[in-house]
């Protein structure tokens, strides 16, 4: 019998949950007979994130109050949330070029609640994959777009297969990867040609 | 050294890099012996959290051999095999208290500081590389015990942990009937989690059968692919006696399936900080009253969560990253009695030169891959 063919028929009035009783619950001695492990967490007070404030200096292996400082070289693009540059902090990727001058300003004018903060970011981001591009070119190491794509695991993973043996409904938008994959550089195309049909004037 | 580096949304490749140096007195450089792919790192491979550089090294989940220490480091010595918690904490301040560190993320207030994650959460390049910076080396990393596989180990830097502590955030009690929403590696240790707080039923959502399938062998839950109903909401209050169930996990965050639009306006056009299809699965599956823990990761631009039926369901919403160190000893001891056996999800091992077809591989749910393993130095 199906969920729905048992469910049409129960009487309404016998529907636990629009009764006091509530749903059955399974017993904790079949649940603890049938799944290893079960029950050993019961306890809601001795869980490892309880209580969430736990805070044991002398557990932790800081041996400091506040952190030594790491050295600043070059300047570092922080939050104006933050009164100060944290004691540590990454150093990948330092800032360059006019990505680097995009997300300066970012950082330098709105704080983490504004929008602009984070569209900005995400400007820069696409702005620094037309200079990586450009800059790779430059290098002598240019980027291999087939290679860094991982194209090649449609062919070792079984890309048909996997796409058409699933119940999955992913299919209804991965045909869009190629396109976001493209856009810097269809957009920066475009600009270039209207820049240089702009000079031609 | 060489290491993954981003170069674009959907493109990543190998390249050669600086070894990284010991620029702090706590730091340590660990040389990686072992990394995993997220799926939290595909929302930077699909290039949807902000301040994504080119040139950055992906990678939260790794595990190591030290290999250089600064001055001021005293737990650690060169040589120890250790596990690195995907989060950068100080370890003193007044956030570290509720697993949020103030002191490593000079880019944001909003998150702490994340391995290989985006400068939004620092700026530290991650572990799917030959080696990586590890700040406050006498806080983060830990001893592997003897008795752990590399594997087990690599899984509890942030797969295991997120979803053993996502689980405690659903307050379950006994008897609870949980729904865990996403069949990937959180939501199938979060359903196997859920047991041992004492769940009387869990049911695992998704769209990948071979995922599902996992959930069934792995976790021992029930399982519903959402395509094959009209309305899952609808479903989940039948398989509840139409009382919905009583604790939901959202495992799937930022690229959620199941609705077109949410997904295209979020993870290819950027314009919301992520699909809130599942969430908001999450808030009307659950009862009056219930309580929805979010492990899945969402970016921090604004998403449309149904926050109106949560205000008048009455529900508890609870989130935050995994503070992972403070999981460790009680999963240690899971592991150890047989209850969990992370390495089980595992279902590929790639070397670090072939990882652009295992982000692929990951990112298109390609020849059944859940959780794939990075190898650096394979060759």
């Amino acid at each position: 019998m199906t969920l729905d063919e048992q469910l049409d028929r129960t009487p309404d009035a016998q529907v636990p949950t629009y009764t006091p009783a509530g749903p059955p619950r399974p017993s904790a001695d079949e649940l603890r007979a049938r799944i290893p492990g079960w029950g050993v967490d019961l306890d809601p007070a001795d869980r490892p994130s309880v209580p969430k404030l736990q805070l044991d200096p002398g557990r932790t292996g800081a041996h400091w109050d506040f952190p030594e400082r790491q050295q600043e070289e070059p300047p570092r693009e922080r939050s104006i949330e933050h009164r100060f540059l944290t004691p540590v902090f990454g150093t990948a990727q330092p800032t360059r070029g006019l990505s680097g001058a995009i997300r300066k300003l970012a950082y330098a004018r709105w704080s983490d609640a504004q929008t602009a903060h984070w569209l900005a970011l995400i400007a820069a981001d696409r702005v620094d994959v037309v200079e990586g591009f450009v800059g790779s070119i430059l290098s002598g190491h240019p980027d291999n777009l087939l290679a860094e794509t991982g194209i090649r695991a449609e062919l070792t993973g079984d890309g048909l297969r996997s796409r058409t043996g699933d119940g999955r409904t992913d299919w209804k938008h991965q045909w869009m990867d190629p396109f976001v994959v493209a856009a810097p550089w269809v957009l920066a195309g475009a600009g270039a040609v209207a820049a240089v049909r702009r000079l031609l004037r | 050294m060489r290491a993954m580096v981003y170069r674009g949304p959907y493109r990543i490749r190998v390249e050669e890099k600086d070894r990284p140096r010991i620029e702090h007195p706590n730091d340590a450089i660990v040389k990686v012996q072992l990394a995993a792919i997220c799926g939290s790192d595909l929302h930077l491979y699909h290039g949807m959290m902000p301040d994504t550089r080119v040139g950055h090294t992906f990678g939260h989940e790794f595990i190591g051999i030290v290999d250089e220490v600064g001055s001021s480091v005293q737990s650690l010595q060169v040589g120890d095999r250790v596990m690195v918690p995907f989060n950068v904490f100080c370890g003193s301040c007044w956030f570290c208290a509720r697993g949020l560190c103030h002191n490593v993320n000079p880019n944001a207030t909003a998150v702490g500081g994340i391995y290989g994650y985006s400068h939004t959460t620092g700026g530290y390049d991650g572990g799917q590389a030959e080696y990586v910076r590890v700040p406050f080396a006498d806080v983060g990393p830990s001893l592997i015990p003897d008795w752990m596989s590399d594997e087990d180990a690599v899984l509890c830097t942030d797969a295991l942990a997120t979803a053993y502590f996502g689980a405690q955030l659903g307050e379950i009690v006994e008897g609870d009937t949980v729904v865990v929403f996403g069949a990937g590696p959180i939501g199938i240790f979060a359903a196997k989690s859920s047991w041992l707080m004492g769940a009387g039923r869990v049911i695992v959502v998704d769209h990948l059968d071979h995922r599902l399938e996992k959930a069934r062998t792995f976790a021992q839950a029930e399982t519903l692919n959402f395509t094959e109903y009209a309305d899952i909401v609808v479903e989940m209050k039948k398989q509840t006696d139409y009382l919905g169930a009583d604790v939901a996990i959202d495992a799937v965050g930022a690229e959620a399936d199941g609705n077109l639009l949410m997904h295209v306006t979020s993870a290819k056009l950027k314009l919301q900080g992520g699909s809130p299809v599942a969430l908001n699965w999450a808030i009307d599956s659950v009862r009056k009253g219930g309580t929805i823990s979010v492990m899945g990761a969402y970016g921090p631009l604004f998403s449309a969560v149904k926050f109106g039926d949560a205000l008048n369901k009455g529900l508890t919403l609870r989130m935050n990253q995994c503070p992972v160190k403070r999981q460790w000893p009680r999963l240690f001891e899971h592991i150890r009695n047989g209850y969990l056996k992370p390495s089980e999800i595992v279902t590929h091992r790639v070397p670090l030169e072939h990882i652009g077809e295992a982000y692929h591989m990951f990112s298109a749910k390609l020849d059944g891959c859940i959780k794939p393993l990075i190898v650096p130095d394979a060759a």
